[in-house]
């Protein structure tokens, strides 16, 4: 992949930084990069994987578009698409939930995560890819849910379950369910643990709040974009709370990287082949019948079908309670469909 | 342990109020705030304040034997109707110098690891686990971060998900963030009447969403975080009564009522045999959420 840069803006071959007032507007889809003011047309960005190819500034990425990379232009197969926020305390802060999902919807994602089946580099497996352009990319009741079924999803098929985040943390607006979402993804990974299958996690920026307190920590193999602001709470929150100066560099990936907390900075035209070469060293080889898949995936479907029987009972109690507008599932079992 | 007979006056209009949330009645903005208040009463019972009470005979411990000891947050094991009980607890102070001392209850990665030492040798030993949450989040600091705080939060939900001892867990005060939630991944998540669980505090909420600090009882307003509502939504399995007046009225009934519930429900969660009891733990949180589904997908 060529590095060499692609086109560079008039401003910058002038050496002058753009006016700090309003950004100038750029033509459809171009954009400028906001370290080097280096300036891109859409099929270039798109070519480099969004990275800017003067200064390796690593630009957001919407959850398509990153499926698509790390399919290589192949097609993948949604898991959950079907499943829309909802509005259970009917919450208003400066404008109403609803009309925020509204925007968010209109603007073409149906929610902060993308969850499908794909390969990567010829390796079958599933990707939770996160939206930062829904909300910020916060985890509400449709992410921890689409991030549930996805690890059932991988059991189902015994593939291993990689997620890419980009996540202000837990959405605020659905209160302590958003909160509970946490837990939600805890216990699919524990299910994933449980088949033996590893989790790959690939932290891009930014990822903070209850995201990185929750699935983001638990990778079996953890990378980092370069840049990615990885922290638990951002430092705008910790200067406010602690009047601390925080340095420039505070919970960027190479700093993380520093102290322990990830396994390597991946450049993200380098990401689809690292990952691939990775899921190939973790690939099992096949193992003796009488004690595999087969009769795991039956013990599996028997436990499946009781838990779905237990809650029943407890459907009709649950439904009496709920908010008009919203629709509780408390059924499970929907994974493969 | 203090004598909250000053506060005590204001007893009957809380329980008026809690009555009428308890009701189902839908809550207008004052009394949501009033329950913040009510769980965050600086003269409610703090987990030492119900460990002395519960378990005379007490074992504190002390580090996460890898860097230091978290005072935000108590650990040990006690004596518990005839049986040993672990305690994990978000401890709080009283006082000036004891509010600082405890970082007014906000954990770092420490106290996390601390309680994880606890679950750890309540794996070995088969003690079950109870824990009192109280936080209004873990600690936004450098240094914190630095050791881990994400991580420490996950981990400490992943490791009480799969215990295979008996949990539970109860929010005594105020629960806010992943901070709480990370002790309270347990077979059984109860409230106290006047506690309040929610995903962020009231401040940080006001400060986030209204751009403005000043807008704290709003923010409350729009969360409803009341233990009604937790139970209502499925958050909360059941709600535990508090003394007329709140549990800062009288620390010695609102133990004998946690006492009540607890001991009751230890026993109940160890008669299950132990697949059935990780699986209806899994179940508990796989299921919570509310969303819709489009027409056509
Ligand atoms: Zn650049």
């Amino acid at each position: 992949m060529s590095r060499r840069p692609i086109s560079i803006s008039i401003d910058r071959l002038r050496g002058k930084r753009p006016a700090t007032g309003p950004a100038r507007r750029l033509p459809g889809d171009e954009r400028s990069c906001p370290h080097c003011q280096s300036h891109f047309r859409a099929e270039e960005m798109e070519r480099n994987c969004y990275v800017c190819a003067v200064c390796d500034h690593h630009f957001g990425m919407t959850a398509r578009q990153r499926l698509d990379h790390l399919a290589g232009g192949e097609p993948w197969e949604e898991i959950g698409g079907e499943l829309r926020a909802a509005d259970p305390l009917r919450f208003v802060d400066l404008e109403p939930y609803t009309e925020r999902v509204r925007a968010a919807e209109a603007k073409g994602a149906t929610e902060a995560m993308i969850s499908a089946y794909l390969e990567i580099e010829g390796q079958p497996c599933v990707v939770s890819a996160m939206e930062f352009g829904f909300l910020g990319g916060s985890m509400g009741s449709v992410v921890g849910e689409r991030f549930a079924r996805a690890a059932e999803f991988a059991v189902a098929r015994n593939v291993p379950l990689i997620s890419v985040t980009s996540s202000g943390g837990a959405r605020m607006q659905e209160g302590v369910l958003a909160l509970m979402q946490m837990a939600k993804t805890i216990v699919a990974l524990d299910e994933l643990a449980d088949a033996r299958l590893p989790f790959v996690m690939v932290l891009a920026h930014p990822t903070t709040g209850g995201v990185w307190a929750s699935f983001a920590s638990l990778g079996d193999v953890t990378y980092a974009e370069p840049g990615a602001l990885i922290a638990f709470s951002g430092p705008r929150v910790i200067e406010q709370t602690t009047h601390e100066k925080l340095p420039a560099n505070f919970g960027l990936a190479e700093r993380q990287f520093e102290h322990g907390h990830v396994d390597a900075v991946v450049d993200r035209r380098e990401l689809p082949a690292r990952l691939g070469r990775l899921l190939g060293i973790l690939e099992q080889p096949p193992r003796d019948e009488s004690q595999s898949l087969a009769s795991q995936l039956a013990q599996n479907g028997s436990e499946r079908a009781a838990r779905m029987a237990q809650a029943l009972p407890s459907l009709s109690r649950r439904l009496r309670g709920r908010p008009a507008d919203a629709t509780y599932h408390p059924s499970r079992g929907h994974s493969g469909s | 342990m203090s004598t909250p007979t000053a506060s005590s006056g204001r007893g009957g209009r809380f329980v008026r109020r809690i009555a009428g949330r308890l009701a189902g009645s839908e809550a207008v903005p004052g009394d949501t705030w009033d329950a913040v208040l009510l769980a965050r009463h600086q003269d409610r019972p703090y987990p030492l304040d119900y460990i002395a009470r519960l378990m005379p005979d007490f074992e504190e411990l002390h580090g996460d034997r890898l860097k230091g000891d978290d005072p935000a947050i108590v650990a040990g094991i006690g004596r518990y109707h005839g049986a040993p009980l672990a305690v994990i607890g978000q401890q709080k102070g009283r006082d000036a110098q004891d509010r600082a001392y405890r970082n007014f209850g906000m954990p770092s990665p420490e106290g996390y690891r601390k309680g994880m030492r606890l679950m750890d040798l309540c794996e070995r030993l088969e003690i079950p686990l109870v824990t009192l949450i109280d936080t209004p989040g873990a600690f936004p600091g450098a240094d914190a971060e630095e050791r881990g705080q994400g991580g420490a939060i996950a981990r400490s939900m992943l490791m009480m998900l799969r215990l295979r001892v008996p949990t539970v867990a109860v929010i005594i005060g105020e629960g806010s963030s992943g901070g709480a939630l990370a002790l309270g991944v347990a077979d059984r998540v109860v409230m106290l009447e006047n506690a309040t669980y929610s995903v962020i505090s009231p401040e940080g909420a006001s400060a986030i969403l209204w751009r403005d600090a000043s807008k704290a009882k709003l923010a409350a307003a729009a969360f409803k975080p009341t233990a009604a509502n937790c139970y209502r939504w499925g958050v909360a399995d059941a709600v535990v009564p508090e003394p007329e007046g709140g549990a800062h009225s009288a620390h010695d009934e609102a133990a004998r009522l946690l006492d009540g519930y607890l001991s009751r429900t230890i026993r109940e969660l160890q008669a299950l045999p132990l697949a059935e009891r990780r699986r209806q733990r899994r179940e508990r949180f796989r299921r919570l959420g509310a969303m819709r589904e489009a027409t056509s997908a």
